[in-house]
């Protein structure tokens, strides 16, 4: 019935055959979309609004990268990726980038043949238990029933704490963070466990947010940052440079409100000037036109400004910045200088 | 058949390969298989190249490397230090468990349905037809989600068993039905259970052995022994008296209330219990139909023969019409039973640790082997449907004997 | 009868009958008969109705009670307490969100609905232009648009803004109708044949000369057979059909010249469009989802499987034994294996099978594995039909020396195809039902959508009703497409007595 879609996939298909595979940048502006792997539903990260347009944290960095490669934030089709399937889905081309709380391990940098291009947020795994369980620390948590996201690194961190702990518990697997919502409220477990940033967001739309407390202990670094392919060095270039554009930016106090104004002529600060193409030739090293962080800016914001608006102390969310503020103002968020 | 007159033999033409018939088969086959051995010869070269382009390689040294994983329901012990092959191990027998358990449960329920569907009476015919329609015009996910909502959602959580929680524990304290599952008590094997297990199994055989003699002696002499009378002491009576001569070694632990769960007994986890449940009402549905066209393809004729003769319904059934209808259900019988096997893969939607939960769900995600985990996983599904199926064949050609 | 008549007294004419004992007659007779002929039935009768009663005391308060206007789950539960009640369904997410549980993310026609119906905001957006053009804010109409949707009735919407979808639906009744009533003319078959062209212009919209171009490439390869194979017999024929075929859509000649005129298909397309430019807005695969989906993946794979699926038929049945090895392994490893593991195979190992750099949509890859994985059970199905005709048949059409093509296209298949139907039906159901399972590949089917709606804060923790409804549609279509089958099975029997 879909033949005409089928044929003409084939007779492209035939046409491209010859292509290098690694031209992703190629790619995506011939198609005039970026597709970028996201998460289906975590409020405040990424989840659809009411008219089924995504918002959230990760989705900014999406649009950012799409503003780069397309000069349009809206030209960004989100494929909506559970945890298990969302490498797979990246190295199967399915995505081109893959943006979506996953956590940079040395074996999925190697050994999955993916390329993790930076940490836009840096996490660590916890734990959630009811207030009147009595719980105030995860070793006490012996014989506890733990609902867990399966194909996901704290799945591991969640066997090495106990195994090292040298208490017992019982994993009862579900596939996605609703799901696992549904079976903790239910009391099908007594614990939720993972990502910190991704319990408090979870959190945040229960009813009774204050009974539950997210346990001191952090048991794992989780590093989340947006993923390529391994290999085609020129895309996570762009990607890589994207997110570090917006983490200077707010360094620099570049704002979406006054990057036009500081774009238009060169400023006193070199950096500045630099990231925002009025000084030397940096957009056309990543194959883009030179006021390419301009555009990201202006559309999105810098990282302050985004992590403000979708999980800031202000939102429904209401993470503090912690590890996540600039370098110079205690956190790890430091990018590389634009030179 | 165009050389069965005698034709001059001629020296071969090549265009003999195209218009005689003798040859003409040979040619299509020839080039059948060249156009199949050329596609796959396709495939596997693209598969070669995308893999090279990604740096992968293909291998199954992944199964050798430690799961890192921990899997709740085990039937072999298993720890997260564990193989990825032994994961899939366990994933194999849980698949195998949920789907033995549902062929059972789903053939129960559906001869139960398929019978009552063809009853008279009005009110029960008219229920099992509402439940026959609802399951099988409804897709199983569904149902393995609805059933897993009432588990969690309508089964009191287990803090609730405590003091004022407004949950009891049935059968006199010893089975618990929670939102985690069901507890139930434990056996322990004491000194000597060994033994009592040993008469127990003896005395079934000697119930096969007594109903044999039994049907002899009746054909022969015509005389009828008490043979359910003598099955029932025969099932009970020497196990018990070993297990109190050996001064009871099985003892049962019941399910207590532990710090987070009930500790103690079996737990047979909301997943198992959901999927099996809902897998085996919806093929119970198909089999209640299958059930019945059976008892109805058995013409009228034969009952009103056996009536005639001056059977009671009952022998009737036993004796005339289901001898016939086994033949008709049996066959479709046997592939619901593959269906169900292959749709036990659903565990995935309520977190059942199936095969296809860890060995095509968790392993690949953790060591990024696509190819390989999924050829294994196709061929694990692939091997137990061919043994099915075989066994169908055998059963098929077993009756196709008596036919005439 | 003479001897009769020497008898005193004979009765000439019929006594009017006696009305039956009391408790013999009517309802209570039926009854007695029916529901309390034995100890056993009554008891089973009592039972089932104590069941019965049981089961409409739990569900149907809590139905009927059901709350069908709030903006959110919190909202309803207040709603139920104000009004008192202990259990009430909360469907008003699904007055809110069935267009979503039907469509997904379809986008919606929102010009032809602001024009229509939201004319005069419109109007002080700046018109169609400011609002839907090329160099407008995307933003701004975004806001635009879900202000109209908030203004509009969700039915409104439902008959303008999905018009696409819904007139394809509506002309996949009518494709299909002449298929399945054989009394309906016959000369609706032409546009059964033209209807996949037409629904794929209408769900993936794009240029008109996208489908267009691939009905006339398709008619041009199977003409220019015919026309060889009147000449030179059925293989050149059958040689210059592929020949064809291979020219117009795809590039036989990648190591010689990869961007000349071949495929012709691309070539005329392009200037087709560029002499008359129209189409509708191309809606890309990834935004497809519902029910919608469902039907598509359904129908498609259905009717893409049955060629397929009737070949490899006749294969299992032929007489080759590699040509049969081939179809039974064929069949047995398709039918061996869960269609989730396929949709796995689709989602993640398609891509390693094809050529470096080539790339499908999710959607379309799901429709080729479903596809295989239909014609697999089709072939069974049709293989059942072939054994079930009369050898005598067979053996009447090699008698007539027709060939085995013709034997089977004139004599044979029309008639096992014609009791394979009710299979065919039942296959399509079974297939349905089974297209759920692409929530597990990432696509939004009702089930997937059902996860997206409670992930919102409104809606978080709602079950049975989104389940209930996604049944119910399920249940719906299934159980006339059941009924039809079995219909068409009553037709058949008789029509063979």
């Amino acid at each position: 019935m879909k033949k005409s879609i089928f044929l003409g996939t084939l007779a492209v298909a035939g046409l491209a055959a010859g292509l290098a595979s690694a031209q992703t940048l190629a790619e995506v502006q011939a198609r005039g979309t970026l597709k970028c792997g996201s998460n289906e539903g975590l409020a405040g990260f990424a989840a659809p609004d009411a008219n089924g347009n995504m918002q959230g944290f990760d989705v900014s960095l999406c649009r950012a990268i799409a503003v780069a490669a397309l000069g349009d934030a809206q030209a960004v089709e989100f494929v909506p990726l559970t945890s298990q399937t969302r490498f797979t889905a990246l190295a199967a081309g399915e995505v081109d980038v893959l943006v979506r709380n996953s956590t940079w391990t040395f074996s999925r940098d190697t050994d999955l043949k993916l390329d993790f291009k930076g940490v836009n947020y840096y996490d660590g795994q916890g734990f959630m238990v009811r207030s009147d369980l009595g719980v105030s620390s995860a070793r006490d948590l012996d014989g506890a029933t733990v609902c867990i996201q399966t194909g996901t690194t704290t799945e591991l961190n969640l066997a090495d704490f106990f195994r090292v702990n040298n208490i017992s518990y019982e994993p009862v697997p579900v596939q996605t963070n609703a799901e696992g919502q549904q079976q903790y409220l239910a009391g099908a477990c007594d614990v939720y466990t993972t990502d910190v940033s991704g319990l408090a967001a979870t959190r945040a739309t229960f009813e009774d947010a204050a009974s539950h407390i997210i346990l001191p202990e952090i048991v794992s670094k989780e590093p989340l940052g947006p993923v390529v392919r391994h290999g085609d060095n020129d895309w996570g270039d762009i990607v890589g440079w994207t997110l570090n554009a917006l983490i200077a930016a707010e360094e620099y106090g570049v704002t979406s409100a006054n990057v036009r104004e500081l774009a238009a002529a060169p400023t006193d600060n070199p950096e500045i000037n630099r990231l925002l193409g009025t000084e030397g030739e940096l957009g056309a090293m990543l194959g883009l036109p030179n006021d390419w962080a301009v555009n990201i800016i202006a559309a999105v914001g810098n990282y302050g400004e985004i992590f403000e608006a979708h999980i800031g102390e202000n939102t429904s969310v209401g993470l503090a910045r912690g590890l996540n503020a600039q370098w110079t103002d205690g956190g790890l968020m430091y990018a590389p200088p634009f030179r | 058949m165009a050389d069965t007159t005698e034709m001059p033999q001629d020296k071969f033409r090549l265009s003999q390969l195209l218009y005689d018939a003798r040859y003409r088969s040979m040619t299509i086959q020839v080039v059948a298989a060249m156009l199949l051995m050329l596609s796959l010869a396709w495939l596997v070269d693209n598969t070669i190249q995308n893999l090279a382009a990604l740096g992968k390689d293909f291998s199954f040294s992944f199964l050798g490397t430690t799961a890192g994983y921990d899997i709740n329901q085990q039937l072999i012990p298993f720890t997260s230090q564990d193989t990825h092959a032994r994961a899939a191990l366990v994933g194999i027998l849980n698949t195998l468990l949920v789907a033995f358990l549902g062929c059972v449960l789903a053939t129960v329920i559906g001869v139960l349905a398929g019978v009552l569907r063809l009853s008279k009476n009005f009110v029960v015919s008219g229920i099992m037809t509402v439940y026959v329609e609802a399951m099988r015009n409804t897709p199983l996910l569904i149902w393995i989600l609805i059933v897993f909502a009432v588990m969690t959602e309508a089964t009191p959580q287990p803090r609730d068993f405590r003091e004022g929680g407004g949950a009891e524990m049935i059968l006199w304290d010893s089975v618990a039905i929670s939102n985690r599952g069901v507890f139930i008590p434990k056996p322990l094997w004491g000194e000597g259970s060994g033994l009592v297990v040993a008469v127990f199994l003896l005395s079934v055989g000697a119930i096969f052995a007594l109903r044999h003699f039994a049907r002899k002696r009746q054909e022969q002499t015509g005389a009828q022994l008490p043979v359910f009378r003598l099955s029932l002491a025969l099932f009970f009576l020497p196990a018990l008296l070993t297990y109190f001569v050996m001064g009871g070694p099985i003892t049962l632990e019941l399910p207590e209330l532990g710090g987070f769960n009930f500790d103690g007994g079996i737990q047979i986890r909301n997943s198992l219990i959901a999927l099996w449940l809902a897998l085996s009402l919806y093929t119970s549905a198909f089999i209640a139909e299958i059930v019945r066209s059976g008892i109805l393809s058995v013409s009228r004729g034969q009952t009103e023969a056996s009536f005639a003769l001056g059977m009671q319904p009952n022998r009737t059934m036993q004796l005339v019409i289901l001898p016939q209808a086994l033949r008709v259900i049996i066959p479709p019988l046997i592939s619901q039973f593959l269906n169900l096997t292959k749709n036990s893969s659903l565990a995935l939607a309520v977190g059942y640790m199936d095969v296809r939960s860890t060995l095509g769900g968790i392993t690949i995600n953790q060591t990024g082997r696509e190819i390989e985990g999924i050829l294994l996983l196709g061929s694990f599904y692939l091997i137990v449907s061919l043994i099915i199926s075989s066994f169908m064949n055998l059963y098929n050609s077993s009756v196709k004997l008596k036919e005439r | 009868m003479s001897k009769q008549s020497s008898v005193a007294f004979v009765r000439r004419e019929m006594l009017p009958p006696a009305p039956p004992p009391p408790g013999q007659a009517g309802v209570l007779r039926w009854m007695r008969e029916n529901l309390f002929s034995s100890v056993t039935n009554t008891a089973l009768t009592i039972l089932s109705l104590y069941f019965i009663w049981s089961v409409l005391a739990s569900i149907m308060p809590w139905t009927l009670n059901g709350i069908w206007v709030a903006g959110s789950l919190t909202e309803c539960r207040e709603i139920r307490d104000a009004r008192g009640l202990e259990t009430a369904a909360c469907w008003a997410v699904i007055n809110e969100r069935w267009l979503q549980l039907l469509f997904g993310f379809y986008p919606t026609d929102d010009k032809l609905l602001s024009s229509l119906f939201y004319a005069e905001p419109l109007a002080t957006a700046g018109g169609l232009e400011a609002v839907f053009g090329a160099a407008s804010n995307a933003t701004d109409r975004i806001e635009f648009v879900g202000m109209m949707k908030g203004d509009l009735s969700n039915f409104t919407i439902f008959l303008f803004g999905y018009w696409r979808p819904l007139l394809a639906v509506a002309l996949l009744v009518v494709a299909v109708a002449p298929i399945l009533y054989s009394s309906l003319p016959r000369s609706l078959l032409f546009f059964s044949m033209l209807y996949p062209f037409v629904g794929v212009f209408l769900f993936w919209g794009g240029s008109i000369w996208g489908p267009m171009t691939v009905a006339i490439g398709l008619a041009a390869a199977f003409f220019i057979g015919r026309f060889f194979a009147k000449r030179f017999g059925l293989l050149g024929g059958g040689i210059a059909a592929v020949a064809a075929f291979i020219f117009i859509f795809l590039n036989p000649l990648p190591f010689i010249d990869h961007g000349g005129l071949f495929p012709l298909f691309p070539h005329v397309k392009d200037v087709l469009h560029s002499i008359i430019p129209f189409g509708l807005s191309a809606i890309p695969s990834d935004q497809f989802g519902g029910f919608m989906l469902a039907i598509i993946i359904g129908t498609s794979g259905i009717v893409l499987s049955l060629p397929i699926g009737i070949l490899l038929a006749l294969g299992r049945q032929s007489t080759m034994p590699f040509i049969r090895w081939v179809c039974v392994t064929f069949i047995e490893v398709i039918r061996g294996v869960p269609l989730i593991v396929w949709l796995f195979v689709a989602s993640t190992l398609l891509k390693y099978f094809l050529p470096p750099g080539s790339s499908f949509d999710a959607l379309l890859r799901v429709i080729i594995l479903v596809t295989l994985f239909a014609s697999a059970y089709i072939a069974e199905v049709v293989r059942g039909g072939l054994a079930a005709l009369p050898t005598g048949q067979y053996e009447a059409a090699d008698s007539l020396g027709l060939d085995y093509w013709k034997s089977m296209q004139l004599i044979v298949l029309p008639q096992a195809l014609k009791i394979s139907i009710p299979g065919i039906v039942n296959t399509f159901i079974g297939l349905f039902k089974d297209t759920t399972l692409v929530v597990f590949v990432g696509l939004r089917d009702p089930l997937g959508l059902t996860n997206a709606i409670r992930a919102t804060g409104e809606w978080n923790g709602i079950y049975w009703e989104l389940y209930i409804f996604v049944a119910l549609l399920f249940f719906t279509f299934c159980f006339f497409m059941s009924r039809y089958s079995m219909y068409l099975e009553r037709k058949l029997q008789t029509d063979r007595r």
